[in-house]
C-alpha cells in the first residue's frame, strides 16, 4: 500500500537539500499481473532465470540505442545533474540524483560489460544485479518522470529519461511491469484509448458536449466522429473528452475548428493521443499504438493530422511518429511516401492545436474579448516533453513562444514564473512519465515542490491566479497537489480554455449549416 | 646516444634497463589506447539512434548542431548554464591541459619545431591553470556531499593521477629540479621515429611519465570515454527535423519491413 506521509511544506526558496538516504526507498508502484502483462508479451511475473534475461536485455538494448551505450560510458561524475531532478529536490533522496539514478544502471553494466568493472568492480563502483539492486531499480525507476532536465544540464547531455526507458524494458522483460502503465496499455492498445472508452461510449459522450455547448453559447458548435473525407483528424489525449479541466479545452478546440469553418473529425478507432509506450521504453509498442492513428488517418481519409494538448503525446508525434509510422514528410521509402501521398504539406505533419491556432490568429481569423479573461492573472507551466523535446512554428524556441503568444492573445494579464523554472529549464509538474498513479502520491507530491514553490512566488508578487498547461498529464496532476500547498486546484486549465472563454463566435463564412443554426439560434 | 647506432643490437645494448622498461611501456599503452579508442568509437558509430532525441535548445539545422557541438567542446556551454564551479574548475583544467599538450609536442617532433608552435610559449603557466582546476574539482568531490555521494574511488584515483602529473611537470618546469631537456627530447622524439634513446631517470620525471603512459593505457576503458562520447551523443549532435526528414535506424527498418514484432504476434495484425 501507498504509505503515509507528510505533505511538505514549501520554501520560500527553493534550495538544494542535504542528503536523506533511504528517505524514498520502497516497494514502488503497484506491480502488473499476469493479465496486463501478457497482452504486451511481456511475462507475468517475475522469471526464475531473470538475471541472465536481464543482463542479456541490456545487452540488446545497449546496441540498439546509442543513447543508452553512450550515455553509460561517458559520464564523468562532475555532478553538475544532482541538483537538477526535482524529485531529488523535493524529496532529499540520494538516489534521485539524475547521475545516482543512472548509476543504478550504470553499475550493473559496468560489472557486465566492461573491462574495470569485472576486474576491479570495487574501484569503478561496479555492482552485481542482485534483488535488492532490481527492487531499488523498480522504485528509482518509477520514480523518474523522464522529463529530461537533467540533459539539458549535463555537459554531455546525458538523458537520464533514456536510462530509465532502458530500466524498464528490461524489468518488463524480466516479468516485473507497472500496473498503472501496462494495464492502461492494453486498453488503448485494443479499445483506442486509455480509459477503455468504447466507441458508442464516445459518440455518447461527444453528443452531449455538443448539447451542452449549444445551451450555453447558441451556437452549434460539432464534435464528428469516424467522419470520412474530413480535414482533419484531431489526435487528443481521452482526458480531454471526461475530466475537468481537459474537457474546456476541448470545447476550445471545436469552437477554434468552428471559426475557422474547417471540416475535422475524432477516430473512435484511435481516440487517444497518450502513448505510454513511451514511458515502458518500448519501441514496439509505442509503434503499435502509433500504427493505430496512421490507420485511422488512412482510413478516414484525412489530408490532416493534429494533436491535442498532451505533452508526451506531442513529443511522440513531432519527434518519432515519422520514425515510427511515417506521419509527417520526407519519407523516402515505399510506405511512407504512400501514406505521405495522402498528407497536406501546406501544413506541418503532425500540427500541434496550439500552431493551428496561433496561425489562426496571425492570420486574424479569430477575434476574441480579451476583457472575458480579466479577473484572471496567468502564468504558463512549460510541460517537460514539449519543453524540451519539441518544437512549434518552425522557429527556435517556438514550443515557448507560442502558447505563450495564443495566450497573450486571448487575456491581458500574463507572468512567467522564475527564468530558471520555465522553458528549457522547466520544472515537471511531479506526475509524468507513467507515475500518474495515486500509489505513487507521496513521490508525485514531493517532486512537485519545485514547481509549486516558483508558482507561489507569482501568486505572491503577481497575483497569478490561474496556472495553464498544454498537457493533460500536469493538468491532473496539479488538480490532485494544488490544494495540498494551498492552492485552489481549479486554479490549473488548459491553454484553449482561455481561448474558448475569449473568443467571439460569429456566422462561420463557409459551413452553411452552421449558418443555418446561428440563425434559428438568433430568433 | 650509442657511438654505433647503425646497429640495432648495440644500439640497445647501450640503452639502461629503465629506459627499456619505459619505452615499452609507451609502445604497450600506446596500442592499448589506439585499438581501445578504435574499438569504442567503432561501437559508438556503429550503434543506431533509432529515434530523434535532441534536448533543446535544440538546431533546427545541421550548422546550428555544428555549432552547438562546437560551444558544447571549446565552452562547456551546457555545464557553464548548470553549475559556475564545476564549470570554472572544469573548465581551467581542460584548457590547461590541452595549452599543456601542445606545448609537449616539442618534445616529439623530431628535430627543430615548427614555427606555429612557438605560438603557445608565452603559455607556459598553463600547467598552473591546469593544477588549480583539479584542485577545486577535487575539493569539490571531497566537500560537497552531493558530489562525494556519486564518486567511486576510481573518480579519486583520476584526480590523484592527474595532479600528480600536472605537479611533477610544473616542479620540473619552475622550480631548480629541471630535467635535461635535451635527453627528454632525444627520448621523446626516438619514440616517434623510432630512436630509442636513454631517458632521464629523475624520480619526478619518471613518475610523470609513468602515469602518463598509464592514463593512455586505460582511456578506453574509464570515463575518458567522455571525450569520444559528446560527439556521439545523441541529445546533442541531432538536428531537429524530425517531421520533414524520416528518420530510422537499420534494425527498425528491418523489422518494419519484415513485419514479425513480437506484438504482431501478440494482439494481432494490423488490419
Ligand atoms: S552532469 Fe552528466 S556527466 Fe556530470 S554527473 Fe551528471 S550525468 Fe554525469
Ligand atoms: S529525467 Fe527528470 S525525473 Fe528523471 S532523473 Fe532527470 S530530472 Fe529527474
Amino acid at each position: 500500500m501507498a504509505k503515509e506521509f507528510d505533505i511538505p511544506v514549501l520554501p520560500t526558496y527553493l534550495e538544494i537539500p542535504e542528503l536523506k538516504e533511504g528517505i524514498m526507498d520502497g516497494e514502488g508502484p503497484f506491480k502488473s499481473a499476469q493479465e496486463f502483462q501478457k497482452p504486451l508479451g511481456f511475462p507475468g511475473e517475475k522469471i526464475d532465470n531473470w538475471q541472465q534475461v536481464a543482463i542479456d536485455k541490456m545487452g540488446e538494448l545497449k546496441s540498439k540505442y546509442r543513447s543508452v551505450q553512450v550515455f553509460l560510458d561517458s559520464c564523468v561524475k562532475c555532478g553538475a545533474c544532482t541538483d537538477k531532478c526535482h524529485y531529488f529536490l523535493g524529496s532529499s533522496d540520494p538516489k534521485n540524483m539524475p547521475v545516482a539514478r543512472q548509476d543504478l544502471f550504470r553499475s550493473v553494466y559496468r560489472r557486465h560489460f566492461t573491462f574495470a568493472g569485472k576486474y576491479f568492480p570495487k574501484l569503478v563502483g561496479a555492482k552485481e544485479l542482485d534483488d535488492d539492486m532490481l527492487d531499488d531499480w523498480y522504485n528509482y525507476f518509477h520514480q523518474c518522470s523522464q522529463c529530461r532536465r537533467c540533459s539539458v544540464f549535463c555537459p554531455y547531455g546525458i538523458d537520464t529519461a533514456e536510462i530509465s526507458m532502458a530500466a524498464r524494458e528490461v524489468l518488463d522483460a524480466v516479468g516485473i511491469g507497472q500496473k498503472y502503465c501496462n494495464q492502461i496499455l492494453g486498453k488503448a492498445l485494443t479499445i483506442g484509448n486509455n480509459l477503455g472508452l468504447p466507441e458508442p461510449a464516445l459518440r455518447d459522450t461527444l453528443l452531449d458536449l455538443e448539447e451542452e455547448i449549444e445551451e450555453e453559447t447558441g451556437v452549434a458548435i460539432k464534435y464528428p466522429l469516424d467522419q470520412k473525407g474530413a480535414e482533419i483528424l484531431l489526435i487528443t489525449p481521452s482526458a480531454d473528452f471526461f475530466a475537468e479541466p481537459h474537457i474546456d479545452g476541448l470545447i476550445g478546440y471545436g469552437k477554434v475548428f468552428h471559426q475557422d469553418g474547417v471540416s475535422w473529425t475524432l477516430s473512435s478507432y484511435a481516440s487517444e493521443g497518450a502513448n505510454f509506450g513511451m514511458f515502458i521504453g518500448s519501441y514496439d509498442i509505442m509503434r503499435k499504438a502509433a500504427l493505430r492513428i496512421r490507420k485511422a488517418a488512412l482510413d478516414l481519409e484525412v489530408s490532416r493530422v493534429m494533436v491535442g494538448e498532451c505533452g508526451h503525446a506531442w513529443r511522440v508525434a513531432y519527434s518519432f511518429w515519422n520514425t515510427l509510422s511515417g506521419v509527417g514528410a520526407g519519407a523516402t521509402d515505399e510506405f511512407g511516401q504512400k501514406l505521405q501521398d495522402q498528407l497536406d504539406h501546406r501544413y506541418p505533419q503532425p500540427q500541434h492545436i496550439i500552431e493551428y491556432t496561433h496561425d489562426l490568429i496571425q492570420r486574424g481569423k479569430l477575434t476574441f474579448d480579451k476583457s472575458a479573461n480579466d479577473d484572471r492573472t496567468v502564468t504558463f507551466h512549460d510541460s517537460c516533453n514539449v519543453a524540451r523535446a519539441t518544437n512549434m512554428g518552425g522557429i527556435p524556441g517556438g514550443q515557448f513562444i507560442l502558447p505563450r503568444d495564443v495566450i497573450k492573445a486571448v487575456c491581458n494579464n500574463y507572468v512567467d514564473m522564475e527564468r530558471s523554472t520555465i522553458k528549457e529549464s522547466t520544472f515537471c509538474c511531479g506526475g509524468g512519465g507513467g507515475l500518474l498513479t495515486d500509489d505513487l502520491m507521496e513521490i508525485r507530491t514531493k517532486g512537485a515542490i519545485p514547481r509549486m514553490q516558483a508558482l507561489k512566488a507569482v501568486e505572491r508578487d503577481n497575483g497569478v491566479n490561474t496556472l495553464t498547461a498544454i498537457c493533460a498529464i500536469c493538468k491532473s496532476q496539479f488538480s490532485k497537489v494544488l490544494p495540498k500547498f494551498d492552492f485552489d486546484p481549479y486554479m490549473i486549465v488548459s491553454v484553449h480554455q482561455l481561448v474558448s472563454e475569449a473568443i467571439i463566435m460569429d456566422k462561420p463564412q463557409t459551413d452553411t449549416d452552421d449558418a443555418t443554426s446561428a440563425e434559428t439560434a438568433e430568433t | 646516444m650509442g657511438v654505433f647506432n647503425s646497429s640495432t643490437i648495440e644500439f640497445e645494448s647501450n640503452m639502461s634497463v629503465i629506459s627499456i622498461f619505459f619505452t615499452a611501456l609507451f609502445y604497450i599503452s600506446l596500442i592499448v589506447f589506439l585499438v581501445g579508442m578504435a574499438r569504442k568509437i567503432y561501437q559508438f558509430w556503429i550503434t543506431p539512434a533509432p529515434l530523434k532525441i535532441p534536448t533543446a535548445p535544440t538546431s533546427l539545422t545541421q550548422t546550428g548542431v555544428v555549432m552547438r557541438m562546437m560551444r558544447e567542446v571549446a565552452l562547456f556551454e551546457s555545464l557553464f548554464k548548470s553549475n559556475k564551479w564545476i564549470w570554472l574548475f572544469g573548465w581551467l583544467f581542460h584548457a590547461g591541459l590541452l595549452l599543456v599538450l601542445i606545448r609537449h609536442m616539442r618534445y616529439f617532433w623530431p628535430g627543430d619545431l615548427p614555427e606555429i608552435f612557438l605560438l603557445t610559449q608565452p603559455f607556459k603557466y598553463a600547467a598552473f591553470a591546469m593544477v588549480l582546476g583539479l584542485f577545486g574539482l577535487m575539493l569539490r568531490r571531497i566537500f560537497v556531499e552531493r558530489i562525494r555521494y556519486i564518486s567511486a574511488p576510481s573518480d579519486y584515483l583520476m584526480l590523484i593521477m592527474l595532479l600528480i602529473i600536472g605537479i611533477s611537470g610544473a616542479v620540473m618546469t619552475f622550480t631548480s629540479n629541471h630535467t635535461d631537456v635535451i635527453m627528454v627530447k632525444e627520448f621523446a622524439s626516438g619514440l616517434v621515429s623510432f630512436n630509442w634513446a636513454n631517458l632521464p631517470t629523475e624520480v619526478h620525471f619518471l613518475v610523470h611519465i609513468f602515469l602518463v603512459f598509464v592514463l593512455m593505457a586505460i582511456f578506453p576503458i574509464s570515463k575518458l570515454l567522455h571525450v569520444p562520447g559528446i560527439f556521439f551523443s545523441p541529445t546533442r549532435n541531432q538536428v531537429d527535423d524530425a517531421r520533414s526528414k524520416r528518420h530510422i535506424s537499420s534494425w527498425a527498418l528491418k523489422q518494419e519491413q519484415e513485419h514479425a514484432t513480437r506484438l504482431e504476434q501478440a494482439l494481432g495484425k494490423d488490419e
